[in-house]
């Protein structure tokens, strides 16, 4: 039972490389999902609706950090539409204040990873590390329909 | 025979237009009904952070938020609105407007010269504010930067330019009433009711309008399609929010993000900009006032 879980665990890992390579658009909506789902987590300890957990913070900046540093490379001049994507075409005209928001968002994810030690320190950084650079870039680049 | 008919045709036009131009007179607010006052800039700076001013007057693409040279162009289905100056600059912006060409053009929606603003200026929600915090904005705008440089004219559709015709949409979409606290509810909730429904002006946005641009009472805050262009207003009832806690609104009001943990987009990006800098307590009112209000089933996006 656990091998057949494993492999199947491995087929959905190499679906989802092969699509990363294949399909930006599956690609990136899916960081977005990710740090999404993060962010949720985030919330709810900002908010006080669940117990500070200093392991699922870091893994919210970890996962931030790897959107971040994956992102960039999933915005192709062929991934302008199509697969439902809300990315706006603003995003291939600022080209590089788009690139320099991710490399912000990278930089503020690790600055958070070595400041934050409870939740005292999470809190002062929180909100406005989701204001600045997930509120901030959606202003500009995202499209909702 | 004829005769007698041109001439009626002529009395009723005459008299058509005495009543269109009685009908129409811009409203003001005189010098005299303001009395004394002391103003205080703290608040102040917390209206021009609720009412978001910076949001549409400050300069397009530059950081400093406190420039109010406006120039943001507005697209609308009347035509296209040129955004303008209001830094204290003598001659381009306000600074040489007294007191009650402030409160006039606030609460009656009308210019120093004597015409009718168009409503994209949402003065139907601002007449709603208090007299002293109207005159605390002044003051308090008079402390920013003064930018020099006047605004284009607006670029409006035929007939929306006349102007004067505003003065009918006015007697049907201006009502000239003042916030009035509820005494059977919460100090948050009227404190929430005043931000939201005045210098907030949330509704502005957030209700469907009709035909000549004026909001839909029955549907207030129920949303609809967005009229600056593609997307859609989403309806902050209960019936749109749903489970959405009054925790939850506040956090997207400091944060922009929403309780699927989305980040909001457009124009509410903008506004969270603003929000965020409001004290803590005002987040929470305006989400206490917000789960507050009645539900409303508002249209819905069509699905593609």
């Amino acid at each position: 039972m656990v091998r057949v879980m494993l492999a199947v665990a491995a087929l959905v890992l190499a679906a989802s490389l092969a699509a990363a390579q294949s399909n930006p658009i599956a690609a990136r909506k899916a960081l977005m999902k990710a740090n999404g789902d993060q962010a949720k987590i985030g919330a709810a300890i900002a908010k006080g609706d669940a117990r500070f957990d200093l392991a699922k913070v870091q893994a919210i900046f970890a996962t931030f950090l790897d959107a971040a540093e994956k992102a960039p490379a999933l915005f192709p001049d062929n991934s302008k539409t199509g697969g439902k994507t809300e990315a706006l075409p603003a995003i291939w005209k600022n080209k590089a204040d788009f690139e320099a928001r991710l490399a912000k968002l990278g930089a503020d994810a690790k600055a958070a990873q070595a400041e934050v030690k409870d939740l005292a320190t999470f809190k002062a950084i929180w909100s406005e590390l989701i204001r600045k650079n997930c509120t901030g870039c959606h202003e500009k680049y995202v499209q909702k329909n | 025979m004829l005769r007698k008919l041109v001439i009626a045709v002529a009395v009723l036009a005459v008299l058509g237009g005495v009543a269109f131009w009685f009908l129409t007179i811009p409203q003001t607010v005189s010098a005299a009904a303001l009395g004394p006052h002391r103003p205080d800039l703290a608040n102040g700076r917390t209206m021009f952070i609720a009412g978001g001013c910076s949001g549409c007057h400050a300069v397009p693409g530059e950081d400093d938020k406190t420039r109010l040279g406006g120039g943001l162009a507005l697209k609308s289905p009347f035509g296209t609105f040129y955004v303008p100056n209001i830094s204290p600059d003598r001659r381009d912006g306000i600074g040489a407007w007294s007191e009650a060409d402030f409160v006039t053009a606030l609460t009656k929606g009308t210019s120093p010269d004597g015409r009718h603003y168009y409503p994209a200026f949402p003065y139907t929600s601002y007449q709603r504010m208090r007299l002293d915090d109207l005159r605390d904005l002044f003051a308090y705008l008079k402390t920013l930067p003064a930018v020099s440089g006047t605004v284009r004219d607006h670029d409006m559709a035929f007939p929306f330019g006349f102007r004067r015709g505003l003065g009918l949409w006015k007697l049907v979409n201006l009502d000239g009433v003042p916030f009035v606290p509820d005494p059977a509810k919460s100090a948050t909730l009227n404190r929430g009711a005043y931000l939201v429904e005045g210098p907030g002006h949330c509704a502005e946005c957030h209700s469907p309008r009709n035909f000549i641009g004026g909001i839909v009472a029955a549907q207030r805050f129920a949303g609809g399609p967005n009229p600056e262009g593609k997307g859609w207003i989403p309806n902050i009832t209960p019936k749109g929010l749903g489970d959405w806690s009054e925790k939850d609104i506040a956090y997207l009001l400091e944060s922009g993000q929403t309780l699927e943990g989305d980040a909001v987009g457009g124009s509410m990006a903008e506004v969270v900009r603003h929000t965020a800098q409001l004290a803590a307590e005002d987040r929470t009112a305006i989400a206490a006032y917000i789960k507050s209000l009645p539900p409303v089933e508002g249209a819905r996006p069509t699905k593609k």
